[in-house]
């Protein structure tokens, strides 16, 4: 671990910050930015979550209520199909890709390889404010036409001759705004990661987190561009009588299929790595221990990057592939398993022989390697297209999905809001409301998504707005939990308010020896320029 | 499609619909049950297989489990900050690493094993004695039978409002697909507008049914009864309203319901039907079909 003294002289004599809101508006600091990006990702946050209470409660009980209540959307099962929609484009694109890779990523990449700010600042502005157009177009759409209710995946025909009207060409047109968004900022993180690290720090000593966003990058370079293309065939089929997916023109609505998967499958990485890399850091911070097997650790993300991208037909065991083709893509997706098993085994080794302190940042990251590895198991099973068969588009999909992302990549999330908080805002969070905040959400989580597994396998079927009487049980369980989790986010806000009207201050490193990563070397909260001279690492 | 004589209608007619096709409660009912943590009990031997290789999924699951969780326990205890106040600076075990690479390796090479031999045994029959053609609509399922007179006929939900008492909610249809027991059966799969799966939980099947493409499957249903299940892929307001019912009959009383069914559906096919879409599923060459 190195120190540099911070802002002695600031080159060109200024550490200053434009005032009002052209500080926001025209902002190039990779701070600010990285703070919107958050701001934007907790505000995005609240609405899917809504959304998605607003689903639990309509599945409390067998018929349709909830939906009634929403007649000024539209006709109920419509309003349904809107929002299982909306929460999942919501979670994905506004929320866990702004908070890992735009806001913590826009904070801490440069701070971590010892840079001054990105490598394209006025791009990084752009990355921004592109989203606030899309999630307009999107939250627009749910108000025209009856909504877009396709469903995250928009799978064709349904989303061009089943869905006629504006909705859905606004959800694409908002997907095509974050797509870029992401591209622009992928191209940024891989531009400053390669150029821009301090001195002395090589690509085999550059923090884990580093790792996974430059891996992330990658990811969403390569994985972007497909989804853009496919949506635009969607757009020109829906508006300009092309027929890509038009069996009747000579088309295929598999095609659609393959396309989006092509971006999709690579996409949950996206929303994963980064997680993957906040843990290593704070698992290594609070065993006050180096990171067990670090190479391991960084190339098993690469691992997973590379075989993310050829294994997307296992989201379509049930479209009618080839038996063979099916075999290859079981083949794939079960190797998966193995980079995953070393980073998880790398994760406990790390713990092992350490001084683990448990605040609340360790809490998350240790339940978030417990509920990923649930998730990874279920993720085994359905692997296989022979059992997949069997739950494929039904709720153990959507418990297996949740306990990936919504535990995994959600509890990654606020491993990293705890960890870096007081470095974003030089104030301590109160660690006794964290500890409720995370046992309530940990509670919430598995009461809402584990009976899923259940309802799946007696054969309940994903996206449906009213079931048959016998899944009532166990939906009504996982109604419960969800109101948990509503309960664990309201004691999150209120902590949130609290750091904020708190006076006191937090020290540069408030973790201890156990943290030995660059952002630490700087005072809290981070002065609006850092590194401005290279630090040694 | 050729009408039956007149007086093998009037024979048909008289017979009346066989009971256990007129909605009355099954022998056996196969749909899910309040509480239910597993799968529906099987009753193809497809689902048999996927059941038994489950079973193994979840021990190994389970094992692995319950060993992370106990690592993750002894760490807990054995490694705070209290119990052990000097962390290691162990970074390297070069025979751990290699064994959590390997042991993952052959765990599932183990599960692959298994896995492949139920993919392929599911994929097709080997000699199917009969072909049942199945056509997703928004929001209904059209069945026919090319093997026995082009038997053609739409499955529309009962709604809530005219459900009989012992039927169930979501889940009950006015006309029950009907098969023979013990008996190879090849289905094609193809759908009108937008993408459905047709999914039988007893039987493992559930296969998207792809406007312009024809999937095809297979279902070899061992035990008289009526099985339930639900359109799988979201298809639009009425996703959740176009369930699947199936009724297995012995081969002495297919052959009875083949013989009421001509009779009664081609009764009920008005002069415009079948639809050309229809008919193209059923098998006409598309030259044959009018408006198209």
């Amino acid at each position: 671990m190195s120190t540099t003294t911070e802002q002695a002289t600031p080159p060109n004599g200024a550490d200053h910050k434009p005032r009002g809101i052209g500080r926001w508006l025209f902002s190039t600091n990779h701070k600010d930015i990285g703070t919107m990006y958050l701001i934007f990702a907790v505000v995005f946050g609240l609405v899917g979550a809504l959304f998605s209470v607003l689903v639990r409660m309509e599945m409390a009980a067998p018929g349709i209520q909830v939906m009634n209540w929403l007649f000024f959307l539209g006709e109920p099962n419509q309003v349904f199909n809107v929002l299982i929609t909306g929460h999942g484009l919501i979670m994905v694109f506004f929320m866990v890709m702004p908070a890992l890779i735009g806001g913590f990523g826009n904070w801490f990449v440069p701070l971590m390889i010892g840079a001054p700010d990105m490598a394209f600042p006025r791009m990084n502005n752009i990355s921004f404010w592109l989203l606030i157009p899309s999630a307009l177009l999107l939250v627009g759409s749910i108000f025209v036409d009856g909504g877009p209710g396709v469903g995250w995946t928009v799978y064709a025909p349904l989303s061009t001759v089943g869905a006629p009207g504006a909705a859905v060409d606004m959800a694409i047109l908002s997907l095509h705004l974050a797509g870029a968004s992401s591209i622009l900022g992928a191209i940024n993180f891989i531009t400053t990661i390669f150029n821009m690290r301090a001195p002395g720090m090589t690509l085999h000593k550059m923090p884990l987190y580093v790792w996974s966003v430059l891996v992330t990058a990658f990811l969403i370079l390569l994985a972007m561009p497909v989804l853009a293309g496919a949506i635009t065939m969607l757009l020109t089929d829906r508006n300009f009588g092309t027929a890509f997916f038009d069996a009747a023109g000579g088309g295929d609505p598999v095609l659609y299929q393959h396309l989006f998967w092509f971006f999709g499958h690579p996409e949950v990485y996206i929303l994963i790595l980064p997680g993957f890399g906040i843990i290593s850091q704070v698992v290594s911070t609070f065993s006050r221990k180096p990171i067990f097997g670090y190479l391991g650790m960084a190339y098993a993300m690469v691992a997973i990057g590379f075989v993310g991208f050829i294994v997307w037909a296992h989201h379509m065991y049930a479209s009618g592939l080839d038996v063979d083709t099916r075999a290859y893509f079981v083949a794939g997706t079960l190797v998966i398993a193995v980079p995953t098993g070393i980073k998880i085994f790398s994760w406990i080794a790390t713990m092992w022989g350490g001084s683990i302190r448990f605040a609340t940042p360790m809490i998350f990251a240790m339940g978030m390697i417990f509920l990923f590895t649930l998730g990874g198991v279920t993720g085994v099973v359905i692997a296989n297209a022979g059992i997949d068969i069997a739950v494929h588009d039904t709720y153990y999909i959507v418990g297996h999905f949740h306990y990936t992302m919504s535990m995994g990549a959600l509890f990654g999330i606020f491993t990293g809001f705890y960890y870096w908080i007081p470095k974003m805002t030089g104030r301590p969070y109160s660690e006794l409301l964290g500890k409720i905040h995370f046992w309530l959400l940990f509670v919430g989580v598995n009461l809402t998504f584990f009976p899923m597994h259940f309802l799946g396998l007696a054969g309940m079927p994903r996206r449906i707005p009213d079931y048959p009487d016998a899944f009532a049980g166990w939906n009504m369980v996982s109604t419960l939990g969800s109101y948990i989790s509503v309960l664990g986010t309201a004691v999150f806000l209120v902590l949130i308010y609290k750091m904020f009207r708190s006076k006191e201050t937090v020290a540069a490193n408030p973790w201890g020896e156990g943290a030995t990563t660059l952002e630490w070397t700087v005072p809290s909260p981070a002065p609006f320029h850092t590194h401005q001279t290279p630090p040694r690492s | 499609m050729r009408f039956p004589g007149k007086f093998v209608t009037v024979l048909a007619l008289a017979v009346g619909p066989p009971a256990w096709f007129a909605g009355g409660a099954p022998a056996l009912a196969q749909a899910p049950r309040p509480w239910q943590l597993g799968f529906q009990d099987a009753a193809t031997p497809v689902m048999e297989r996927i059941d038994e290789f489950h079973d193994l999924m979840l021990v190994i699951i389970t094992v692995i489990v319950v060993f992370v969780t106990g690592l993750l326990v002894y760490v807990v205890v054995r490694f705070n900050e209290k119990a052990n106040p000097v962390p290691s600076k162990t970074t390297h075990h070069t025979v751990l690493e290699v064994a959590w690479t390997v042991v993952p390796i052959m765990i599932l090479v183990l599960i692959a094993i298994p896995s492949f031999r139920l993919l392929y045994y599911m994929d097709k029959a080997k000699t199917p004695g009969m072909t049942l053609k199945v056509v997703g609509n928004q929001w209904y399922w059209s069945y026919v039978y090319p093997d026995h007179g082009k038997i053609a006929f739409d499955s529309l939900i009962i709604p809530d409002d005219q459900l009989k008492p012992g039927q169930l909610r979501l889940l009950e249809v006015d006309n029950r697909v009907v098969v023979p027991v013990d008996t190879d059966i090849r289905v094609l799969l193809t759908a009108n507008a937008v993408i459905h799966a047709w999914a039988v939980p007893a039987f493992g099947v559930k296969i998207d049914t792809v406007p312009g493409r024809m999937n095809e499957t297979w279902m070899r249903v061992t035990k008289p009864g009526v099985y339930y299940g639900q359109c799988s892929e979201l298809c639009g307001v009425n996703h959740g309203f176009m369930p699947i019912a199936v009724e297995a009959v012995s081969k002495a009383e297919f052959a009875k319901w083949v013989a009421w069914a001509k009779v009664k559906f081609a009764a009920q096919q008005a002069p415009d039907r079948p639809s050309p879409e229809l008919a193209l599923a059923a098998g006409a060459p598309p030259g044959a079909v009018p408006g198209r």
